[in-house]
C-alpha cells in the first residue's frame, strides 16, 4: 500500500531480544529522559501574578456602554439576542418614563439584559450584530464561580460605571478596518436622527 | 521483674485470645486472634532470649501462613449469616473429642514434672549462630529431612494448581 | 534497668520517630515539588515560601475532612486497619543505626534504638505485619472493591517479600551477620556491599518499590484508573495514616537499602579526615552523610514513580515470580561458589 507520510512506521511482531526482554536498557533510556526534563524551564505562567500575551482582538466579558453624557445605548431591539448562536442572551424591555432621559438614551431600553456565561461561545456576532453600539466584548475575562446562577451576567455587572475615569475602554478591539466600516455605512450605528440628516446632505451634495 | 511482668502479660493475653479464636463467631475475628496468640509465644520466645525463633515465628506465622488463612476466608465470604447450623450430633461428638483432647494433655502436663528437669546448656542456644551451628553439625540430617519433606509438598501444590490436560 | 538508660532509649526512640515523620511530612511536598518539575511545572508555592508550608496546609485539610464509617463494617478492624499499617511503618526505624557511636565524657552514645542481633529479620518480621493494616482495612470497609483491592495488595506484597528475602540471604552470606549495625561496620573499609552485592542490590530494590507500594507497583491504589484500593472506603485522616505510611515506608526503606548496600553512615576518606575535624565531627559528618544517601533513594523512589508506567497484574505476578525469585536463588548459588572459591579450587586442582 502506498505511505501517505513517510513517518508512518511498519509493525512487526518480531520476538524481544534478550537485552530488549531486560527492560532495564530501556528503563534507563526513560529515567534519562525524565531527569533531563528536570532542568528545563517550566511551562507554567503563574496566572495572576504573571499574564500571558492576549491579542488586540480577543473576545472576553462583555459591557453594556454608556454615551458620552453617561445614558445606556441598549435600546433593547433584541437584535444581540437573535444573532446570539449560543441563545445566551435574554432581555426584557421597558419604556422609558419620564425624567430618566439621563439614564437611557432611546425612548426604549433594556429593563433586564442577561448574558449567560456559560453558554456564550464569545463569538462576537452581538457585537456585529448592536445597530446602538451598546455591545462590546472587552479583553476582560470572566471570572469563575462554584455554582451557575453566578455566572448569569445581569446590568450590574454588564453594564460600565457612570464615571468618566471607569469607563471600560473598547477602543482596542475597535481597528481601523471596523471605524471605517461604521462610518462608511448608510445607516451608520449610533446616530441621531440630525446626524441622519447632515449625512443625507452630505450625500445629496456629492 | 519487669521479665516477670512481660511473661505474665504475654501468658495472659495468649490465653486469653487464643479463647477468642475459638469464641469469635466471626472467622475473620478469630484469625485475628490467633495473630496476636502467636504475637505472645513470639513474646515468649523473646523472654526465652531465643530471638531467632520470635522473628522468624512472625515472620513465617503471623505473616504468612496466617495471611493466607485470611486469603481463603475473605475469599470464601464466610460470616456469621453463612455459619450452617450444626446437628446436635455433630456438637455431641464435637464435645467428645474435645474432651479426649483434653484428657491427653491433663495427663501429660500431669507426668510432665516426673521427668527429671533437664537444664539447658547453653542459655544462649536460642541465639541465631548458635542455633545455625547446633542445625547444621548435629541435626543436619533430619534437618535436610525435613528440607525434602517441604519440597515433597511444594511438588504435590504445583500438581494440584495446574491446569490438567489430557 | 537504669532510669538514665530509660530516658536515652526514649529519647532515641523519639528521635526516629520524629525523623520518620518529618522526613515523611516533607517527601510528600518533595513528590509534588519532584513530580512538577520533572513534567515541565512548578509544583506547589503558594502556602509559605516555595510551598513549603503546603504539607502542613495538607494535613490540616485531612483533619478537617468529614470522617465517615461504612454503616456495615466492623468498626474496630475499620479503624485498626490504619493504625496498624500507621505502626508498623514507625517500628521498623528501630534498627538502624544512625550515626557511629559519639563520645561524650569517654561515654560512647549509640545512635541506635536497639542493636537486635536479628537485626534483618527484625525489618522482615515488621514488613511481614505490614500486610495486616491493608487487609483488615479492605475486609472491614464491607466493600466489594476495597476487598479486591485488599487482596491484589496483600498477594503483591507476600510475593515480592519471598524474593526480598532471598536477596537478603546472599548478602548474609557475605557478611555473616543478621545484625544492621555490624553490617554497616563491616563496611568501613571503603567497599560498600553493592560492589559485593550487585544483582541483589537490584532485586532488593525492586521488591522496596513493591513492598512500599510504590509506581510501577502501585496497583493496590491504583489512583488513576481503578476504584481505589483497599482505601477506597477510608476518609479523613484515617485515609491520610494509609497515605502517610506508605511515605513513612519508603523513608525507611530508602534507609534500609542504604545501610545494607551504600555503607550506612560510612563515607569516602573518612578515616583521613578524622586527623583533620576530630573523631565526633566527622561521626556528625557521617550521620549527614546518611540522610544524604537517604534522600537519594527517596528522590530515586520518586523519579521512577513519574517515569514508569504501571505494570499489568499478571506481569507483575510474572515478575516476582518467576524473574525475580529464580535470579535471587542464582545469586545465592553464586555468591555461595565466590564464598568457597579457594575450597573449590582445591578440589578442582587435586
Amino acid at each position: 500500500m502506498e505511505r501517505l507520510t513517510n513517518r508512518s512506521k511498519i509493525v512487526v511482531n518480531k520476538q524481544m531480544t534478550l537485552a530488549e526482554k531486560m527492560y532495564l536498557p530501556a528503563i534507563a533510556n526513560g529515567m534519562v529522559i525524565t531527569l533531563k526534563h528536570l532542568f528545563k524551564k517550566p511551562a507554567t505562567i503563574s496566572y495572576p501574578e504573571e499574564k500571558r500575551y492576549i491579542a488586540p482582538v480577543y473576545r472576553g466579558q462583555h459591557v453594556l456602554k454608556r454615551d458620552e453624557a453617561g445614558a445606556e445605548r441598549c435600546t433593547a431591539c433584541g437584535l444581540c439576542a437573535v444573532s446570539c448562536p449560543a441563545e445566551a442572551i435574554t432581555m426584557t424591555a421597558a419604556e422609558r418614563r419620564k425624567g430618566d432621559e439621563k439614564l437611557y438614551r432611546e425612548e426604549k431600553y433594556a429593563a433586564v439584559y442577561e448574558i449567560n456565561m456559560l453558554r456564550c461561545i464569545f463569538c462576537g456576532l452581538c457585537e456585529e450584530a448592536c445597530p446602538k453600539e451598546a455591545i462590546f466584548l472587552t479583553d476582560r475575562i470572566v471570572d469563575v464561580s462554584g455554582n451557575r446562577e453566578d455566572m448569569i451576567y445581569g446590568k450590574d455587572k454588564l453594564t460600565e460605571p457612570m464615571a468618566a475615569d471607569k469607563r471600560i475602554d473598547v477602543s482596542v478591539r475597535q481597528t481601523q478596518e471596523v471605524l471605517d466600516f461604521k462610518q462608511n455605512k448608510a445607516f451608520g450605528h449610533n446616530r441621531t436622527h440630525l446626524d441622519l440628516a447632515k449625512y443625507i446632505q452630505q450625500k445629496n451634495h456629492h | 521483674m519487669l521479665t516477670q511482668y512481660a511473661f505474665y502479660f504475654l501468658s495472659i493475653l495468649a490465653i486469653f485470645s487464643a479463647l477468642m479464636v475459638v469464641f469469635s463467631r466471626n472467622p475473620v475475628h478469630s484469625v485475628l486472634y490467633l495473630v496476636v496468640t502467636f504475637f505472645s509465644i513470639a513474646g515468649h520466645y523473646f523472654l526465652m532470649n531465643s530471638q531467632f525463633l520470635a522473628m522468624v515465628h512472625i515472620i513465617v506465622y503471623a505473616g504468612a501462613i496466617m495471611v493466607l488463612f485470611l486469603y481463603v476466608i475473605m475469599m470464601l465470604n464466610l460470616n456469621t449469616d453463612t455459619e450452617p447450623n450444626k446437628s446436635n450430633w455433630v456438637k455431641g461428638a464435637a464435645v467428645v473429642t474435645g474432651g479426649l483432647m483434653m484428657l491427653i494433655l491433663v495427663v501429660s502436663t500431669k507426668s510432665a514434672d516426673q521427668l527429671p528437669i533437664q537444664k539447658a546448656l547453653n542459655p544462649n542456644i536460642g541465639l541465631i549462630s548458635n542455633l545455625g551451628k547446633v542445625l547444621y553439625n548435629e541435626y543436619m540430617l533430619p534437618f535436610e529431612v525435613s528440607s525434602i519433606l517441604f519440597l515433597v509438598s511444594m511438588v504435590g501444590a504445583v500438581m494440584l494448581g495446574k491446569k490438567e490436560t489430557y | 534497668m537504669s532510669s538514665e538508660l530509660l530516658f536515652y532509649k526514649l529519647g532515641m526512640v523519639l528521635f526516629v520517630f520524629a525523623a520518620s515523620m518529618v522526613v515523611a511530612l516533607y517527601s510528600t511536598y518533595g513528590e509534588r515539588k519532584i513530580a512538577a518539575f520533572l513534567q515541565d511545572r512548578i509544583g506547589p508555592n503558594r502556602a509559605g515560601p516555595f510551598g513549603l508550608l503546603q504539607p502542613l496546609a495538607d494535613g490540616i485539610k485531612m483533619f478537617m475532612k468529614e470522617e465517615m464509617l461504612p454503616e456495615a463494617s466492623s468498626k474496630w478492624l475499620f479503624v485498626l486497619g490504619p493504625c496498624l499499617a500507621m505502626m508498623v511503618a514507625l517500628t521498623t526505624g528501630v534498627v538502624i543505626p544512625w550515626a557511629k557511636p559519639i563520645m561524650l565524657d569517654g561515654q560512647p552514645f549509640h545512635f541506635q534504638v536497639s542493636d537486635i542481633n536479628i537485626g534483618i529479620l527484625y525489618v522482615f518480621g515488621v514488613v511481614s505485619i505490614g500486610v495486616y493494616g491493608i487487609m483488615i482495612g479492605g475486609w472491614a470497609s464491607n466493600n466489594k472493591f476495597a476487598l479486591l483491592g485488599a487482596l491484589r495488595a496483600s498477594s503483591q506484597m507476600i510475593s515480592y517479600e519471598l524474593a526480598m528475602g532471598l536477596s537478603i540471604v546472599a548478602l548474609v552470606m557475605t557478611t555473616g551477620t543478621l545484625s544492621v549495625n555490624e553490617i554497616v561496620a563491616q563496611q568501613d573499609a571503603g567497599i560498600c556491599n553493592f560492589v559485593y552485592q550487585p544483582l541483589g542490590f537490584l532485586i532488593f530494590l525492586i521488591c522496596a518499590f513493591a513492598e512500599t507500594n510504590r509506581a510501577p507497583f502501585d496497583l493496590p491504589e491504583c489512583e488513576s484508573e481503578l476504584v481505589g484500593g483497599y482505601h477506597t472506603e477510608y476518609s479523613s485522616m484515617k485515609l491520610g495514616f494509609y497515605l502517610f505510611a506508605e511515605y513513612i515506608n519508603m523513608f525507611i526503606s530508602s534507609a534500609i537499602i542504604s545501610c545494607l548496600y551504600f555503607g550506612g553512615y560510612n563515607f569516602p576518606f573518612a578515616h583521613e579526615m578524622e586527623g583533620i575535624l576530630g573523631e565526633n565531627m566527622v561521626r556528625v559528618l557521617g550521620f549527614g552523610f546518611l540522610f544524604a544517601k537517604i534522600f537519594g533513594f527517596i528522590f530515586l523512589f520518586m523519579w521512577v514513580r513519574w517515569t514508569l508506567p504501571r505494570f499489568r497484574y499478571d506481569q507483575l505476578m510474572n515478575l516476582g515470580w518467576k524473574v525475580l525469585l529464580p535470579l535471587s536463588i542464582l545469586n545465592i548459588v553464586l555468591t555461595g561458589l565466590f564464598l568457597m572459591r579457594n575450597e573449590l579450587l582445591d578440589l578442582i586442582i587435586k
